[in-house]
Protein backbone atom coordinates (compact mmCIF):
# COMPACT_ATOMS: atom_id res chain seq x y z
CA UNK A 1 0.00 0.00 0.00
CA UNK A 2 1.43 3.19 -1.39
CA UNK A 3 1.27 5.90 1.19
CA UNK A 4 2.94 8.88 -0.73
CA UNK A 5 2.36 8.52 -4.26
CA UNK A 6 3.86 11.59 -6.99
CA UNK A 7 3.44 11.13 -10.82
CA UNK A 8 5.01 13.80 -13.07
CA UNK A 9 5.09 16.36 -10.41
CA UNK A 10 6.60 19.84 -10.88
CA UNK A 11 6.84 22.37 -9.22
CA UNK A 12 7.46 26.33 -10.70
CA UNK A 13 8.78 28.68 -8.50
CA UNK A 14 7.61 32.19 -10.04
CA UNK A 15 9.98 35.49 -9.24
CA UNK A 16 7.99 38.33 -10.08
CA UNK A 17 9.26 42.33 -10.11
CA UNK A 18 7.77 44.98 -8.17
CA UNK A 19 5.25 45.54 -10.85
CA UNK A 20 4.43 42.12 -10.36
CA UNK A 21 5.31 40.60 -13.98
CA UNK A 22 6.89 37.16 -14.54
CA UNK A 23 10.39 38.08 -13.70
CA UNK A 24 12.13 34.01 -14.34
CA UNK A 25 10.75 30.40 -13.78
CA UNK A 26 12.55 28.24 -11.65
CA UNK A 27 11.52 24.45 -12.04
CA UNK A 28 12.59 23.20 -8.72
CA UNK A 29 10.72 19.96 -9.25
CA UNK A 30 10.59 18.47 -12.87
CA UNK A 31 8.37 15.61 -13.14
CA UNK A 32 9.39 13.52 -10.28
CA UNK A 33 7.50 9.88 -10.02
CA UNK A 34 7.56 8.35 -6.66
CA UNK A 35 6.06 5.68 -4.57
CA UNK A 36 6.72 5.27 -0.68
CA UNK A 37 5.24 2.13 0.40
CA UNK A 38 3.29 2.45 4.15
CA UNK A 39 5.75 1.58 6.83
CA UNK A 40 9.33 2.28 4.91
CA UNK A 41 12.20 3.99 6.42
CA UNK A 42 13.16 5.97 3.45
CA UNK A 43 16.07 8.29 2.89
CA UNK A 44 16.03 11.44 0.56
CA UNK A 45 19.65 13.03 -0.58
CA UNK A 46 20.43 16.16 -2.67
CA UNK A 47 22.75 18.51 -3.11
CA UNK A 48 21.66 22.55 -1.66
CA UNK A 49 19.02 23.65 -4.12
CA UNK A 50 18.22 20.21 -5.92
CA UNK A 51 14.57 19.78 -4.59
CA UNK A 52 14.37 17.86 -1.68
CA UNK A 53 12.43 20.36 0.74
CA UNK A 54 10.30 21.41 -2.26
CA UNK A 55 9.66 17.91 -2.69
CA UNK A 56 9.09 17.49 0.93
CA UNK A 57 6.78 20.46 1.10
CA UNK A 58 4.33 18.63 -1.08
CA UNK A 59 4.17 15.80 0.88
CA UNK A 60 1.83 17.93 3.59
CA UNK A 61 0.34 20.78 1.32
CA UNK A 62 2.45 23.58 2.25
CA UNK A 63 2.87 23.64 -1.56
CA UNK A 64 0.60 22.65 -4.26
CA UNK A 65 1.92 20.85 -7.71
CA UNK A 66 2.09 22.96 -11.00
CA UNK A 67 1.77 20.53 -12.45
CA UNK A 68 1.11 16.19 -12.30
CA UNK A 69 -0.52 14.28 -9.18
CA UNK A 70 0.69 14.19 -5.75
CA UNK A 71 -1.33 11.79 -3.37
CA UNK A 72 -1.00 11.49 0.53
CA UNK A 73 -2.36 7.91 2.05
CA UNK A 74 -4.64 8.09 -1.40
CA UNK A 75 -5.51 11.77 -1.37
CA UNK A 76 -5.03 13.98 -3.80
CA UNK A 77 -3.28 17.02 -2.36
CA UNK A 78 -4.78 19.94 -5.00
CA UNK A 79 -8.27 18.19 -3.16
CA UNK A 80 -8.74 21.63 -0.96
CA UNK A 81 -11.30 19.46 1.75
CA UNK A 82 -8.85 16.90 1.95
CA UNK A 83 -6.31 19.13 3.50
CA UNK A 84 -6.25 19.40 6.82
CA UNK A 85 -6.80 15.21 7.08
CA UNK A 86 -3.57 15.33 4.76
CA UNK A 87 -1.72 16.88 6.86
CA UNK A 88 -2.89 14.77 10.06
CA UNK A 89 -1.60 12.06 7.89
CA UNK A 90 1.96 13.43 7.28
CA UNK A 91 3.72 15.60 9.76
CA UNK A 92 6.98 17.65 9.66
CA UNK A 93 9.83 18.45 11.70
CA UNK A 94 12.27 21.03 10.44
CA UNK A 95 16.18 21.96 10.77
CA UNK A 96 16.10 24.29 13.81
CA UNK A 97 14.19 23.54 16.80
CA UNK A 98 13.68 26.69 17.89
CA UNK A 99 11.80 27.53 15.05
CA UNK A 100 9.12 24.97 16.00
CA UNK A 101 8.46 24.69 19.83
CA UNK A 102 5.67 27.40 20.77
CA UNK A 103 4.99 26.52 24.27
CA UNK A 104 6.82 27.30 27.93
CA UNK A 105 6.20 24.02 28.60
CA UNK A 106 7.33 20.87 27.07
CA UNK A 107 3.81 18.78 27.75
CA UNK A 108 2.13 21.56 26.55
CA UNK A 109 3.85 22.00 23.64
CA UNK A 110 3.39 18.95 22.57
CA UNK A 111 -0.52 18.99 23.15
CA UNK A 112 -0.38 21.81 21.55
CA UNK A 113 -1.37 20.60 17.91
CA UNK A 114 -3.84 17.98 19.23
CA UNK A 115 -5.77 20.75 21.08
CA UNK A 116 -5.79 22.76 18.06
CA UNK A 117 -7.92 19.94 16.09
CA UNK A 118 -10.03 19.68 18.87
CA UNK A 119 -9.16 16.33 20.61
CA UNK A 120 -10.87 15.82 23.81
CA UNK A 121 -8.67 17.24 26.85
CA UNK A 122 -8.67 13.41 28.80
CA UNK A 123 -7.36 12.22 24.80
CA UNK A 124 -5.02 14.98 24.72
CA UNK A 125 -3.04 13.76 27.88
CA UNK A 126 -3.03 9.91 26.62
CA UNK A 127 -1.52 11.25 23.77
CA UNK A 128 1.25 13.42 25.27
CA UNK A 129 1.95 10.86 27.16
CA UNK A 130 2.49 8.24 24.45
CA UNK A 131 4.11 10.81 22.16
CA UNK A 132 6.58 11.76 25.12
CA UNK A 133 7.19 7.79 26.13
CA UNK A 134 7.79 7.23 22.40
CA UNK A 135 11.22 10.17 22.20
CA UNK A 136 11.73 8.74 25.57
CA UNK A 137 11.43 12.71 27.01
CA UNK A 138 8.97 11.99 29.65
CA UNK A 139 11.31 13.34 32.52
CA UNK A 140 11.27 16.56 30.97
CA UNK A 141 7.91 17.12 30.29
CA UNK A 142 7.28 19.71 32.81
CA UNK A 143 10.64 21.33 31.64
CA UNK A 144 10.97 25.09 29.77
CA UNK A 145 11.79 23.48 26.21
CA UNK A 146 14.86 26.81 26.40
CA UNK A 147 16.66 24.76 28.96
CA UNK A 148 17.09 21.51 26.65
CA UNK A 149 19.78 20.62 24.65
CA UNK A 150 19.16 20.84 20.74
CA UNK A 151 18.67 16.85 20.61
CA UNK A 152 16.67 16.76 23.05
CA UNK A 153 13.91 19.98 21.76
CA UNK A 154 14.53 18.37 18.24
CA UNK A 155 12.73 14.73 19.85
CA UNK A 156 10.10 17.51 21.66
CA UNK A 157 9.30 18.50 18.29
CA UNK A 158 9.28 15.40 16.79
CA UNK A 159 6.93 14.37 20.31
CA UNK A 160 4.03 17.15 18.94
CA UNK A 161 4.17 15.45 15.65
CA UNK A 162 3.23 12.41 16.99
CA UNK A 163 0.55 13.29 19.37
CA UNK A 164 -1.02 14.16 15.83
CA UNK A 165 -0.61 10.45 15.34
CA UNK A 166 0.64 10.52 11.52
CA UNK A 167 1.21 7.91 9.87
CA UNK A 168 4.25 9.20 8.27
CA UNK A 169 6.99 11.63 9.67
CA UNK A 170 8.66 13.59 7.38
CA UNK A 171 12.05 15.22 8.60
CA UNK A 172 13.67 17.95 6.89
CA UNK A 173 17.31 18.38 8.22
CA UNK A 174 16.58 17.54 11.35
CA UNK A 175 20.20 16.94 12.56
CA UNK A 176 21.61 19.79 10.85
CA UNK A 177 21.99 21.95 13.82
CA UNK A 178 23.06 19.25 16.44
CA UNK A 179 25.83 17.64 18.09
CA UNK A 180 27.02 14.17 17.64
CA UNK A 181 25.03 12.80 20.15
CA UNK A 182 22.21 14.78 19.82
CA UNK A 183 22.08 13.36 16.01
CA UNK A 184 22.55 10.03 17.37
CA UNK A 185 19.59 10.34 19.39
CA UNK A 186 17.32 11.91 16.69
CA UNK A 187 18.14 9.14 14.23
CA UNK A 188 17.60 6.26 16.83
CA UNK A 189 14.11 7.75 17.72
CA UNK A 190 12.63 7.95 14.31
CA UNK A 191 13.98 4.54 13.64
CA UNK A 192 12.25 3.16 16.41
CA UNK A 193 9.00 5.02 15.45
CA UNK A 194 9.46 3.35 12.12
CA UNK A 195 10.04 -0.64 13.80
CA UNK A 196 8.24 -0.10 17.06
CA UNK A 197 4.67 1.86 15.66
CA UNK A 198 5.38 1.56 11.76
CA UNK A 199 5.18 5.40 11.14
CA UNK A 200 6.79 5.70 7.79
CA UNK A 201 9.49 7.72 7.85
CA UNK A 202 11.34 10.22 4.94
CA UNK A 203 14.32 11.69 5.92
CA UNK A 204 15.77 14.70 4.45
CA UNK A 205 19.90 14.81 5.37
CA UNK A 206 23.56 15.87 4.70
CA UNK A 207 24.47 13.29 7.07
CA UNK A 208 25.23 10.11 5.02
CA UNK A 209 26.05 8.02 7.45
CA UNK A 210 22.40 8.72 8.46
CA UNK A 211 20.72 6.84 5.88
CA UNK A 212 22.75 3.22 6.18
CA UNK A 213 19.66 1.38 8.03
CA UNK A 214 17.40 2.93 5.40
CA UNK A 215 14.77 0.81 2.93
CA UNK A 216 15.64 3.10 0.11
CA UNK A 217 17.33 6.14 -0.64
CA UNK A 218 16.45 8.56 -3.16
CA UNK A 219 19.07 10.61 -4.71
CA UNK A 220 17.46 13.96 -5.89
CA UNK A 221 19.45 16.72 -8.84
CA UNK A 222 18.07 19.50 -10.71
CA UNK A 223 14.13 18.02 -9.71
CA UNK A 224 14.87 15.04 -10.32
CA UNK A 225 14.88 11.70 -8.73
CA UNK A 226 18.28 10.42 -10.79
CA UNK A 227 19.19 7.66 -8.29
CA UNK A 228 17.11 4.98 -6.18
CA UNK A 229 18.24 2.01 -4.65
CA UNK A 230 18.99 0.15 -1.29
CA UNK A 231 21.56 2.48 0.67
CA UNK A 232 24.01 -0.60 -0.61
CA UNK A 233 23.24 0.14 -4.13
CA UNK A 234 23.72 4.26 -3.65
CA UNK A 235 26.98 3.58 -2.04
CA UNK A 236 28.24 1.77 -4.18
CA UNK A 237 28.79 4.21 -6.76
CA UNK A 238 30.89 7.09 -5.34
CA UNK A 239 31.20 8.67 -8.84
CA UNK A 240 27.93 9.21 -9.78
CA UNK A 241 27.37 10.43 -6.19
CA UNK A 242 30.31 12.90 -5.97
CA UNK A 243 28.96 14.12 -9.69
CA UNK A 244 25.52 15.20 -7.35
CA UNK A 245 27.48 16.66 -4.99
CA UNK A 246 27.31 13.96 -2.53
CA UNK A 247 29.45 11.93 -0.84
CA UNK A 248 29.17 8.45 1.36
CA UNK A 249 30.20 7.49 4.73
CA UNK A 250 33.95 7.56 5.82
CA UNK A 251 33.90 3.73 6.53
CA UNK A 252 32.61 2.99 2.99
CA UNK A 253 34.94 5.53 1.72
CA UNK A 254 37.79 3.83 4.00
CA UNK A 255 36.25 0.49 2.40
CA UNK A 256 36.32 1.72 -1.57
CA UNK A 257 39.86 2.88 -1.20
CA UNK A 258 41.24 -0.13 0.28
CA UNK A 259 39.50 -2.11 -2.46
CA UNK A 260 40.96 0.38 -4.92
CA UNK A 261 44.63 -0.46 -3.55
CA UNK A 262 43.93 -4.10 -4.37
CA UNK A 263 42.08 -5.47 -1.31
CA UNK A 264 39.34 -7.91 -1.67
CA UNK A 265 36.01 -5.42 -0.37
CA UNK A 266 33.08 -5.75 -1.83
CA UNK A 267 31.42 -2.08 -3.43
CA UNK A 268 29.18 -0.47 -1.01
CA UNK A 269 30.41 -1.26 2.61
CA UNK A 270 27.97 0.52 4.74
CA UNK A 271 29.15 0.29 8.79
CA UNK A 272 31.92 -0.32 10.60
CA UNK A 273 31.14 -3.15 11.89
CA UNK A 274 31.01 -4.83 8.45
CA UNK A 275 33.82 -3.83 7.20
CA UNK A 276 36.19 -5.23 11.01
CA UNK A 277 34.39 -8.51 9.86
CA UNK A 278 35.76 -7.93 6.30
CA UNK A 279 39.32 -7.14 7.43
CA UNK A 280 39.48 -9.86 10.18
CA UNK A 281 38.58 -12.70 7.17
CA UNK A 282 41.11 -10.97 5.43
CA UNK A 283 44.38 -11.04 7.95
CA UNK B 1 51.79 37.32 18.46
CA UNK B 2 49.33 35.85 19.84
CA UNK B 3 45.96 35.53 21.57
CA UNK B 4 46.00 34.19 25.50
CA UNK B 5 43.10 33.28 27.31
CA UNK B 6 44.08 33.92 30.92
CA UNK B 7 41.69 32.51 34.00
CA UNK B 8 38.44 33.60 32.09
CA UNK B 9 35.55 33.13 33.59
CA UNK B 10 31.95 33.91 32.29
CA UNK B 11 28.23 33.89 33.71
CA UNK B 12 25.17 34.75 32.19
CA UNK B 13 22.72 37.16 34.07
CA UNK B 14 24.72 36.70 37.11
CA UNK B 15 23.04 37.32 39.87
CA UNK B 16 19.47 36.23 38.86
CA UNK B 17 18.00 32.97 39.40
CA UNK B 18 18.69 32.14 35.22
CA UNK B 19 22.55 32.40 35.87
CA UNK B 20 24.87 30.63 33.87
CA UNK B 21 28.32 29.35 34.74
CA UNK B 22 29.17 29.26 30.84
CA UNK B 23 33.15 29.46 30.76
CA UNK B 24 35.12 28.32 34.23
CA UNK B 25 38.93 29.03 34.65
CA UNK B 26 39.47 28.56 30.58
CA UNK B 27 43.17 28.95 29.86
CA UNK B 28 44.57 28.56 26.32
CA UNK B 29 47.60 30.62 24.13
CA UNK B 30 46.74 30.64 20.19
CA UNK B 31 49.64 31.61 18.15
CA UNK B 32 49.94 32.90 15.51
CA UNK B 33 48.96 30.79 12.03
CA UNK B 34 47.24 28.45 14.04
CA UNK B 35 44.65 26.36 12.47
CA UNK B 36 42.18 25.14 15.55
CA UNK B 37 39.38 23.63 15.99
CA UNK B 38 36.91 23.83 18.68
CA UNK B 39 34.36 21.09 19.54
CA UNK B 40 32.05 20.71 22.30
CA UNK B 41 28.15 19.35 22.97
CA UNK B 42 25.33 22.36 22.13
CA UNK B 43 26.22 24.89 25.47
CA UNK B 44 29.53 23.42 26.07
CA UNK B 45 30.55 26.90 26.01
CA UNK B 46 31.91 27.34 22.24
CA UNK B 47 29.82 30.32 21.47
CA UNK B 48 30.69 31.88 24.64
CA UNK B 49 34.25 31.50 24.24
CA UNK B 50 34.67 32.53 20.57
CA UNK B 51 32.85 35.50 21.52
CA UNK B 52 35.21 36.67 23.99
CA UNK B 53 38.06 36.52 21.60
CA UNK B 54 36.79 39.70 19.63
CA UNK B 55 35.43 41.83 22.67
CA UNK B 56 31.89 40.64 22.49
CA UNK B 57 31.20 39.61 25.56
CA UNK B 58 33.56 40.56 28.58
CA UNK B 59 34.80 38.03 31.02
CA UNK B 60 33.33 38.18 34.99
CA UNK B 61 36.68 37.45 35.56
CA UNK B 62 40.07 36.74 33.97
CA UNK B 63 41.72 38.59 30.73
CA UNK B 64 41.92 38.32 27.28
CA UNK B 65 45.58 39.30 25.41
CA UNK B 66 45.93 40.05 21.89
CA UNK B 67 49.07 40.58 21.00
CA UNK B 68 50.38 41.46 24.47
CA UNK B 69 47.47 43.80 25.29
CA UNK B 70 44.53 43.12 27.41
CA UNK B 71 41.69 43.79 24.77
CA UNK B 72 39.46 44.64 27.87
CA UNK B 73 41.33 47.64 28.46
CA UNK B 74 40.31 50.98 28.57
CA UNK B 75 42.29 52.32 25.67
CA UNK B 76 41.95 49.55 24.05
CA UNK B 77 40.26 50.33 20.54
CA UNK B 78 37.35 47.57 20.21
CA UNK B 79 36.78 48.62 16.19
CA UNK B 80 40.46 47.85 15.54
CA UNK B 81 40.10 44.41 17.20
CA UNK B 82 37.13 43.49 15.78
CA UNK B 83 38.85 44.38 12.25
CA UNK B 84 42.19 41.74 13.16
CA UNK B 85 39.96 39.51 15.09
CA UNK B 86 37.06 38.10 12.33
CA UNK B 87 33.74 36.65 13.27
CA UNK B 88 31.79 34.37 11.12
CA UNK B 89 28.36 33.98 12.71
CA UNK B 90 26.28 30.62 12.52
CA UNK B 91 24.41 30.55 8.76
CA UNK B 92 25.84 33.95 7.89
CA UNK B 93 23.63 34.27 5.54
CA UNK B 94 20.97 35.42 7.41
CA UNK B 95 23.04 38.46 7.58
CA UNK B 96 23.01 39.56 4.26
CA UNK B 97 21.40 42.48 3.26
CA UNK B 98 22.79 44.73 0.29
CA UNK B 99 21.27 44.33 -3.02
CA UNK B 100 24.21 42.71 -4.57
CA UNK B 101 26.79 40.75 -3.80
CA UNK B 102 29.84 42.86 -4.54
CA UNK B 103 27.92 46.23 -1.82
CA UNK B 104 27.80 43.39 0.38
CA UNK B 105 31.43 42.53 1.05
CA UNK B 106 32.04 46.40 0.66
CA UNK B 107 30.08 47.41 4.00
CA UNK B 108 32.92 46.14 6.26
CA UNK B 109 35.93 47.91 5.26
CA UNK B 110 33.57 50.52 4.31
CA UNK B 111 32.73 50.34 7.84
CA UNK B 112 36.39 50.76 8.55
CA UNK B 113 36.78 54.40 6.96
CA UNK B 114 38.48 52.90 3.50
CA UNK B 115 37.54 54.74 0.81
CA UNK B 116 35.18 53.75 -1.42
CA UNK B 117 37.73 52.46 -4.14
CA UNK B 118 39.99 50.55 -1.55
CA UNK B 119 36.73 49.14 0.16
CA UNK B 120 36.16 47.96 -3.65
CA UNK B 121 39.72 46.27 -4.24
CA UNK B 122 39.18 44.71 -0.86
CA UNK B 123 35.91 43.21 -1.78
CA UNK B 124 37.42 41.92 -4.84
CA UNK B 125 40.31 40.06 -3.54
CA UNK B 126 37.80 38.49 -0.80
CA UNK B 127 35.27 37.45 -3.16
CA UNK B 128 38.34 35.88 -5.41
CA UNK B 129 39.23 33.94 -2.09
CA UNK B 130 36.14 32.26 -1.71
CA UNK B 131 36.06 31.21 -5.32
CA UNK B 132 32.42 33.10 -6.32
CA UNK B 133 32.33 33.23 -10.11
CA UNK B 134 32.82 36.82 -11.38
CA UNK B 135 29.71 37.10 -13.08
CA UNK B 136 27.65 37.03 -10.00
CA UNK B 137 29.40 39.86 -8.27
CA UNK B 138 26.82 42.28 -9.23
CA UNK B 139 23.72 39.79 -8.49
CA UNK B 140 21.82 40.87 -5.51
CA UNK B 141 23.09 37.64 -2.99
CA UNK B 142 19.54 36.41 -2.01
CA UNK B 143 19.27 34.70 -5.93
CA UNK B 144 22.57 32.51 -4.82
CA UNK B 145 22.45 28.89 -3.48
CA UNK B 146 23.14 27.97 0.16
CA UNK B 147 26.84 27.56 -0.36
CA UNK B 148 27.49 30.19 -2.51
CA UNK B 149 25.52 32.67 0.26
CA UNK B 150 27.61 31.51 2.49
CA UNK B 151 31.06 31.95 0.92
CA UNK B 152 29.76 35.71 0.42
CA UNK B 153 29.20 36.15 4.15
CA UNK B 154 32.50 34.65 4.79
CA UNK B 155 34.02 37.12 2.10
CA UNK B 156 31.94 40.25 3.80
CA UNK B 157 34.88 39.07 7.07
CA UNK B 158 37.99 38.67 4.70
CA UNK B 159 37.36 42.14 3.19
CA UNK B 160 38.76 43.67 6.73
CA UNK B 161 41.49 42.11 6.37
CA UNK B 162 41.30 39.98 9.89
CA UNK B 163 44.55 38.51 11.00
CA UNK B 164 42.56 35.59 12.84
CA UNK B 165 39.18 34.57 11.51
CA UNK B 166 37.16 32.83 13.80
CA UNK B 167 34.18 30.52 12.49
CA UNK B 168 30.87 29.03 14.08
CA UNK B 169 29.72 25.70 12.05
CA UNK B 170 30.17 27.36 8.69
CA UNK B 171 28.97 24.06 7.34
CA UNK B 172 25.74 23.66 9.23
CA UNK B 173 23.25 22.90 6.38
CA UNK B 174 25.83 22.49 3.42
CA UNK B 175 25.67 19.20 1.15
CA UNK B 176 28.69 17.58 1.32
CA UNK B 177 30.29 19.29 -1.77
CA UNK B 178 29.56 22.88 -0.44
CA UNK B 179 31.07 21.70 2.54
CA UNK B 180 34.22 20.75 1.26
CA UNK B 181 34.50 23.88 -0.58
CA UNK B 182 34.41 25.61 2.07
CA UNK B 183 36.66 23.80 4.29
CA UNK B 184 39.00 23.85 1.41
CA UNK B 185 39.49 27.37 1.04
CA UNK B 186 39.90 27.66 4.78
CA UNK B 187 43.04 25.07 4.56
CA UNK B 188 44.50 27.08 2.00
CA UNK B 189 43.67 30.94 3.50
CA UNK B 190 45.68 29.10 5.92
CA UNK B 191 48.43 27.76 4.35
CA UNK B 192 48.78 30.72 1.83
CA UNK B 193 48.19 33.28 3.69
CA UNK B 194 49.21 32.36 7.02
CA UNK B 195 45.81 33.35 8.78
CA UNK B 196 45.08 31.88 11.80
CA UNK B 197 41.96 30.21 11.72
CA UNK B 198 39.50 29.02 14.76
CA UNK B 199 36.67 26.62 13.39
CA UNK B 200 34.00 25.69 15.72
CA UNK B 201 32.32 21.87 14.18
CA UNK B 202 30.00 19.81 15.10
CA UNK B 203 31.50 16.97 12.45
CA UNK B 204 34.41 15.13 13.95
CA UNK B 205 35.42 14.22 10.61
CA UNK B 206 36.01 17.66 9.32
CA UNK B 207 38.45 18.74 12.32
CA UNK B 208 40.01 15.61 12.03
CA UNK B 209 41.14 16.16 8.36
CA UNK B 210 42.00 19.92 8.67
CA UNK B 211 42.58 21.37 11.89
CA UNK B 212 46.03 21.29 13.57
CA UNK B 213 45.35 21.48 17.20
CA UNK B 214 41.71 20.32 18.83
CA UNK B 215 40.19 22.05 21.83
CA UNK B 216 37.40 20.22 23.44
CA UNK B 217 35.05 22.45 25.42
CA UNK B 218 33.35 20.46 28.23
CA UNK B 219 30.72 22.42 30.95
CA UNK B 220 32.39 25.72 30.05
CA UNK B 221 35.97 23.91 30.98
CA UNK B 222 39.10 23.05 28.29
CA UNK B 223 38.55 19.42 28.76
CA UNK B 224 41.21 18.32 26.09
CA UNK B 225 43.78 20.63 24.04
CA UNK B 226 46.24 18.50 21.25
CA UNK B 227 46.53 17.68 17.87
CA UNK B 228 43.65 15.07 16.72
CA UNK B 229 45.21 12.25 17.26
CA UNK B 230 45.79 13.08 20.61
CA UNK B 231 42.40 13.91 21.18
CA UNK B 232 40.76 10.92 19.70
CA UNK B 233 42.26 8.86 21.73
CA UNK B 234 40.10 9.41 24.20
CA UNK B 235 37.17 8.59 22.16
CA UNK B 236 35.15 7.36 25.34
CA UNK B 237 35.12 10.10 27.57
CA UNK B 238 34.45 11.94 24.37
CA UNK B 239 31.01 9.73 23.94
CA UNK B 240 30.79 10.92 27.61
CA UNK B 241 30.73 14.82 26.25
CA UNK B 242 27.95 14.52 23.98
CA UNK B 243 30.51 14.11 20.86
CA UNK B 244 32.14 11.24 18.87
CA UNK B 245 35.19 10.58 16.98
CA UNK B 246 35.45 10.18 13.34
CA UNK B 247 34.32 7.01 12.04
CA UNK B 248 37.26 5.12 11.45
CA UNK B 249 39.03 5.57 14.79
CA UNK B 250 36.47 3.45 15.96
CA UNK B 251 37.04 1.03 13.27
CA UNK B 252 41.00 1.56 14.61
CA UNK B 253 40.58 0.53 17.86
CA UNK B 254 38.70 -2.53 17.27
CA UNK B 255 40.75 -4.00 14.39
CA UNK B 256 43.47 -3.40 17.61
CA UNK B 257 41.62 -5.34 19.91
CA UNK B 258 41.00 -8.11 17.39
CA UNK B 259 45.10 -8.32 17.05
CA UNK B 260 45.43 -6.04 14.10
CA UNK B 261 48.82 -4.26 14.38
CA UNK B 262 47.67 -0.49 12.74
CA UNK B 263 48.07 2.66 14.49
CA UNK B 264 44.82 2.95 16.18
CA UNK B 265 45.47 6.23 16.71
CA UNK B 266 44.46 7.00 12.61
CA UNK B 267 41.28 9.85 12.30
CA UNK B 268 41.50 10.13 9.05
CA UNK B 269 40.70 7.96 5.83
CA UNK B 270 44.05 8.40 4.57
CA UNK B 271 45.67 7.48 7.58
CA UNK B 272 43.56 4.67 8.12
CA UNK B 273 44.38 3.23 4.96
CA UNK B 274 47.81 3.49 4.91
CA UNK B 275 48.05 1.29 8.17
CA UNK B 276 45.66 -1.34 7.42
CA UNK B 277 47.73 -1.80 3.96
CA UNK B 278 51.09 -1.76 5.42
CA UNK B 279 49.63 -4.65 8.52
CA UNK B 280 48.22 -6.85 5.71
CA UNK B 281 50.83 -6.01 3.52
CA UNK B 282 53.71 -7.38 6.00
CA UNK B 283 51.28 -10.19 7.33
CA UNK B 284 51.06 -11.65 4.08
Amino acid sequence: MSIIKALKLTHEYIHRDDEGNVDSIETALDGVDLDIAEGDFIAILGHNGSGKSTLAKHMNVILSPSDGTMWVDGKDTKDEDKLWEIRQTAGMVFQNPDNQIIAGIVEEDVGFGPENIGVPTSEIWTRVDNALAAVHMEKYRNHSPNKLSGGQKQRVAIAGVIAMRPKCIILDEPTAMLDPVGRQEVIETITELNKKEGVTVILITHYMEEVVNADKVFVMDHGKIVMQGTPREIFSDIKTLKEHHLDVPQVTLLAHELKEAGLNIPDGVLTEEELLHILCQLS
Amino acid sequence: MSIIVNHVDFVYSEGTNTSQHALKDVNLQIKDGEFLGIIGHTGSGKSTLIQHLNGLLKPASGEIYYNGRDINDKDFSRKELRSKVGLVFQYPEYQLFETTIFEDVCFGPKNQGLAPKDAGLRAFEALRNVKLPKELYYQSPFELSGGQKRRVAIAGVLAMKPEVLILDEPTAGLDPQGRDEILEELARLHREQNMTIILVSHSMEDVAKYVDRLIVMDDGRVAYDGTPREVFKHYEELKKMGLSAPQVTYLMHDLKKRGFDVDEDATTVAEARDTILAYLGKSR
